[in-house]
Formats: C-alpha cells, structure tokens, sequence
C-alpha cells in the first residue's frame, strides 16, 4: 500500500513509520503544523507541536529514508478543535480534544486529502489494535490504550487507517526505537492538551471566553456557598479549586454536579449525588455492529479518557444511545464519550461510541 | 530522477571538485608567514584574481565570505552602519519587494533593531523593478537613504533587473548601491565594473562550487561596517580564516561557468523554452509567472490553478521530479511567496505556483520527464486542492 505516516515528532509515531516501512509499505511522512504561530504552543520536548517535534519528525523520516512533509492544518485545527474547545466548555460540556483531532483532523482532513493525492491508508502511532477484521481493539499495553479516543472513527475512517504498534507495550516501542537508532527513543510521552502551552485550562478559556462571574450553589439546600469566574471552568466530578466559602453541613467535600450556562450557575453537592445510573449519548458510531444498529445489547462502557470500565446494558433507538450501568459512575460529563465495548479475553473490542448528552 | 531544482542548488562541475580535493589535501593557514602558509595564500590570491577578471572586478574588490546569505548580510547592514554612522541623517534602506530573504530578512532587522525605516520597490507584474520607480524613491528620500539594493535576477521567477540603470541612479545621488547577484552568474554576463554596482553578492554553490564559500565584490571605495570581528583577513572587512580548498573550487567554478555562459545559455534556455511549451501544452490553463523578455535562461516558474503547491511537489516527488514551491517555509510551513504577491498575485496563485529551473546537467529527459508526469499530477493535486470529504 501506499501509506501516509502522520509524525508527531514523537517516539510512537516514528516506530509506527518504521514498521509501516518494514511491512514493504510505500511511506511518505508528514508532520502537521497546528499552530497559527508555533511559538505560542508549548515549548520544550513536550510532544507534538513545537518546532522542535517537527524537527525530531523529520529526523526520525530521514534515518527511515521515506520522504516526508508538513502539512499546513493549522485553519482547520483551530476551527474543529480549538474553536470546538472553547465552545464545548461555554456550553457547560467538556469536550474531549484529542478526540475531536481524530475525528476531524487526523483521519478526516489528513486522511481525505491522503486519499485525494493517491495514498491508501493513514498510519499513526496510536496504541490500539486494529485486526484484519476490522475491528478495533485496545492495546495489549492497557495503561497507554488510546482506543477510547479512536473509537469515535466510523467505518470508512477505520477501513483507511493502519495502527502497528497495538501489540506492543510502551516500553517495547522505545526499545524498538533505540535499536533502530530513532533519538526520539527517550523523548518524554506527551500529556496535558497540545495548544495550552502552559497547561492552564481555565486561564486559557478565560482568555477566550472572558470573565463571567456567578455562583456556585449547594444542591441541597439551594444556597450559595461560592462564586466563580465563568462556570466554563469546572468540570462535572471536579473537588478541587472550587474555593467555597461556606461549609458543607456534613463537613464532608463537595464536588461539582453539574453546570448551567443558562444561569450561569455551578452547582456542587456530596459525592453520592454524582452518582449515575443511566447515561445519555447521542450521534452514534458502530464499527464493531451495523453501522444502523439498534436495539439492545450488554457491554461495557467507558465514559472517560482511561476512565474505569462499567457492565451496562446499552439501549439504541432514534440515534440516541442509553447505558444502564450495572453499578453506578461518578464524574460522568456531557461532551465526553461513552464508547461501548465488547469484553473478550484477547482485548476489549470497540463496538461503537457517542457523545455524552446527560444523565 | 529528474533533478529540476538547479536554483536552490547545482551539482559540482568536476574539475571544481578536483580543484577542492586536490587543495584539501594541502596543509596551511593562509595567514601564516611560514612556507605552508604562503603556498596557501598563493592558491588564495591566485583564486582572487581568477574571480575578479571573470566578473570585471579587481582583486581588492573580492571579499571572501560563507556564501550568498553572509554577503547580503555584510552588504546591507555594514553599509548602513558605515554610512549612518558619517550622516546621521541616512536612516533609510531602499530594497526590492521581490528580494531574497538573506536581504529582506536584513532591511527587516535594521528596522526592528537600529531605528531604520525601509523603502520597498514596488515590482510590476512581471517582477521588475522600473528605474522610474526608484527614481521615484531617490527624489523623494534620497538625503536620507544609506543603501539601494535590487537583485540582478530574481531567485524564483528568474526576472533579471536592469541593474546597471538603478545603479546609476543610486549614484547620482551618492549612495552605495548593492546587487545579489546568486542567480545571474553564469547564467546571463554579470561585470561587476560595468553595472555601475558599489558592492556585488556572488556565492559558489549556484555556478557548480562548493556550498559554504562566496564573496562579496566591493567596490574600494565603499565603507563598510564589518559583521564579524577577528582577525581581519578580507580588508578589515571579513574576519575568518579563509577557506583555501573552498575558495579554490569555487573559482574554478566561477570562471567555467563565465566562460560558459553564451553557450550555457543558449543550450539551457533552449531546453527551458521546450519545459515551458511543454508545460502548457499538457496544462494549458497553467500561468508561466514573471518575465517573457527579462528571464534567467534556466528558470520557469508556474501557478497551476486549482492545486496547491506543496501538494503537486509531493505527488512529482514521489515520481522522481525534483522542484520546488520556490517560496521560503516558515516551521516547514511553505508561505505563499512575497515575490508573487509583489507581483499582484492573489494568495491562490501564490500558493498553486511551482517552480522548475535547469542547470548545466540538465537534459531533454529531465524536461521530457516532467511533462510526462505533470498531467496526473495536477489531476490529482487538483481533486485534494478542493478537499471535499471522500469518507462521507
């Protein structure tokens, strides 16, 4: 195959081009430039979108000897992923970045253009597997499985995408990269959201979104024990930073329950009211089932980034996906997504997944 | 292989190399007095001469440097320097909108960082810079200009300047006038004497030299503030111990390619006239950018509407063609060219332009090669150039 290897600058996707080229592919590299301006993202060897990553990208492309570009995203990331972003918190959701990266950059814009210049197959350093079958599975390396984030791709996306590293751990694709003599070996993984270059979420969406102040709110007695700067800022699940200024009656802590950009409002109450049963998700993506599914099926679910799994039973209809967890989640946040698994001894199998609505 | 990128860089001519490997091999600083030192210096001041008499200039006028970016430099900011620091009052840099980098990246820093206020030439359509509009310039500024300098031959359209006219506009009013001259020799007849010039860029890379050795012809008379401090081997004016083997090489060069140039020229643009009929022929709608009449011999530049440059680059790439968006990357980012959007073009254009220059391995294969692999390319760049998604 003609294949595209997406080069982050890191360790992953370098290994992922080597094995690519290994398995007798024709590869070309290509690097995304994500930025407007690269120097307002992060600085230091920190992951994927420093000149520096993009010098490590081209690098790692050179000792493979495969041609390798960048490819200007930069429009388009702002639009779908950081537009998106700042939105998604405005509406009181948290949305899930690298996710939304997936599903309309890497293997959408990418891969579209890929397609249109002649190429087959996307390939990137993802940790998760993706069998003959076609179906998507987690990584054997459980700690790093990124298949939660990928389980947002349909089937025409999975169909051109190629993941070789799923079976292989962390450890054994730094190994890999040392021995073919790639100096992103060593590099440290990336974490934290590539265009927050210092890791403040909340200081970067009040940049964009301004200072709105409100009240936090106890849900059970209805008062106001705090105030706030922008009810964007909090997350479902969150306990620290709430700065409350009055007292839980049971002394116990307080997390965030939920938020209403309506009133402006953050509302926070005992641990035990973040509890939930049932969860809502809308726009629906099967790859593992017909792509029209419905009905009802007993699972797992996911409803968080390396968040622990649940048994539930997931109900389909009219394009809206209910889980009925077999015992209760705490910290579900509409944005999120809820990706539905099939448990099996060799690897959990993505069905499908949607979007957190509510619960 | 088709190697169409002869204007970012040209193979060695044999006996340039023969000359580098030879002197390489000898020993000696030409600074030092001893017997070593002074058979390095003659092979040094030997190279000066064959340089100077190959481009009208004496010996004395040949300054040693790293290549085309550090002449430029030295050009443009030393006189500045040298001339604001006798007249206060010449504060301004007068340059070309379609300048290379090395020079504009230099106006743009002497105006960020010394307080300088910078004159851009407009081009016309075709890229050329008209007398009349730095005559325009001069009447308006020129008590305050320190320096003119406008390219002998535009790095990616090829347009050749009329280099001499500025020059003696500059003149007239008594201020030093420079000329990047990268991508004229050895291409058209550059004099450095005879263009009127008070300083000249010429680097060896482009006429089948080394990369890393060039000079800067300055004129005697002409102050410049040095940008490297040393041992002051070139005038005062260069420190650095000079590259013997390099400088060797890329005299060798200059003088083959001088001698060569009517025949190059004929040959090389011959073989450009047949890339360009070709070009159109299998692409009619494509748009041959810069200058019918004014043009370096080895130079075609084009926009491909509909496709983006860096697209068609990659798809020709992968077929063996080697060119060149012609534009400077900014993180490995292609920008859409300033010399085209000096030229008029919209950002569209900018961004769907290829360019394809000869050199003097060039042949009827490389150019046939093109033609060949243009049509499916632009086919293919076209349909990713309006990505609609393919995946539904």
């Amino acid at each position: 195959m003609r294949v595209l290897a997406a080069m982050s600058g890191g360790v992953d996707s370098a290994v992922a081009a080597a094995r690519a080229v290994e398995a007798g592919h024709d590869v070309t590299g290509v690097h995304l430039a994500l930025s407007r301006n690269p120097q307002t993202f992060r600085t230091g060897a920190r992951g994927c979108c420093t000149i520096e990553d993009s010098r490590d990208a081209q690098r790692a492309a050179d000792v493979l000897g495969i041609p390798y570009y960048v490819w200007d995203m930069a429009e388009r990331f702002h639009a779908d992923v950081v537009d998106d972003f700042v939105a998604e918190y405005a509406a009181g959701r948290t949305p899930n970045p690298c996710l939304r990266c997936n599903e309309k950059i890497k293997f959408a814009a990418v891969l579209d253009r890929a397609i249109a210049l002649g190429f087959d197959a996307v390939v990137t350093g993802h940790h998760a597997r993706l069998g003959a079958d076609g179906l998507l599975r987690r990584s054997v390396d459980l700690p790093k499985d990124q298949s939660y984030v990928l389980a947002v791709l349909n089937r025409a996306q999975l169909d051109h995408s190629v993941f070789p590293l799923g079976d292989s751990t962390k450890a054994e694709v730094r190994a890999e990269a040392a021995r073919r003599g790639l100096g992103v070996a060593e590099k440290p993984d990336s974490h934290d959201i590539c265009f927050i270059a210092d890791g403040d979420t909340r200081g970067f969406l009040e940049s964009r979104l301004g200072s709105a102040p409100g009240d936090i709110v106890d849900s059970s007695t209805g008062e106001v024990v705090g105030a706030h700067g922008g009810a964007y800022a909090y997350t479902v699940g969150q306990r620290k930073g709430l700065g409350l200024t009055v007292p839980a009656a049971d002394g116990r802590p307080r997390y965030v329950l939920s938020i209403t950009p309506k009133t402006n409002t953050v509302t926070v109450g005992p641990a035990a009211a973040l509890e939930v049963s049932t969860v809502h998700a809308g726009k629906p993506v099967w790859t593992g089932l017909p792509a029209d599914f419905a009905g009802e099926l007993d699972c797992v679910v996911q409803l968080r980034a390396h968040g622990e799994t649940y048994p539930a039973r997931v109900t389909v209809a009219d394009g809206e996906l209910v889980a009925s967890l077999s015992t209760p989640a705490r910290g579900v946040a509409a944005g999120q997504a809820l990706v539905v698994y099939r448990p099996e001894a060799d690897g959990d199998v993505v069905l499908g997944s949607g979007t957190i609505t509510h619960t | 292989m088709a190697y169409l990128d002869h204007a970012a860089t040209t193979p060695m001519l044999s006996e340039a190399l023969e000359a580098y490997v030879a002197t390489a091999r000898e020993v000696g600083n030409a600074s030092s007095l001893h017997a070593a030192g002074r058979h390095a210096r003659q092979r040094v001041e030997e190279s000066r001469e064959r340089i100077g008499a190959a481009l009208g200039a004496r010996p004395s006028e040949v300054i040693f440097t790293s290549g085309g970016t550090e002449s430029d430099n030295l050009a443009v900011k030393g006189t500045f320097w040298a001339r604001r620091a006798k007249d206060g009052a010449r504060n301004r840099v007068v340059a070309s909108g379609v300048e290379h980098h090395a020079v504009m990246d230099a106006v743009d820093w002497l105006v960020a960082h010394e307080g300088a206020t910078a004159g851009w030439l407009d081009a016309d359509e075709t890229g050329l810079i008209t007398p009349a509009t730095l005559a325009a310039e001069l009447d308006a500024h020129a008590d305050r200009v320190a320096v003119v300098t406008v390219m002998w031959a535009n790095n990616e359209v090829g347009t050749l300047q009329p280099v001499a006219e500025l020059a003696a506009l500059a003149a007239a009013h008594g201020i030093p006038f420079h000329t990047d001259a990268v991508q004229a020799v050895g291409q058209v007849p550059v004099d450095f004497a005879a263009s009127g010039a008070s300083a000249l860029t010429v680097t060896g890379h482009k006429v089948g030299g080394p990369v890393g050795v060039g000079a800067l012809l300055l004129g005697r008379d002409v102050a410049v503030t040095p940008l490297l401090h040393g041992g002051g081997q070139e005038r005062d004016v260069r420190s650095g111990t000079l590259d013997a083997a390099g400088i060797v090489a890329f005299a060798v060069a200059v003088e083959t390619a001088v001698k060569n140039q009517q025949e190059y020229a004929a040959r090389v643009g011959g073989l450009r006239d047949r890339l360009v009929d070709g070009v159109l022929a299998v692409v009619p709608d494509a748009i041959l950018n810069g200058s019918a009449a004014h043009r370096l011999p080895g130079n075609a530049h084009f926009s491909f509407p509909g496709c983006q440059g860096d697209a068609l680059l990659l798809l020709l790439d992968a077929q063996g063609i080697d060119c060149s968006t012609g534009s400077a990357c900014s993180a490995g980012v292609a920008q859409p060219s300033h010399v085209l959007v000096a030229m008029g073009a919209d950002d569209d254009r900018a961004r769907s332009s290829l360019r394809f220059t000869l050199g003097h391995t060039s042949t009827a294969a490389d150019v046939d090669a093109l033609i060949t692999a243009l049509p499916a390319a632009v086919e293919r760049a076209r349909r990713a150039g309006v990505i609609k998604s393919v995946l539904g």
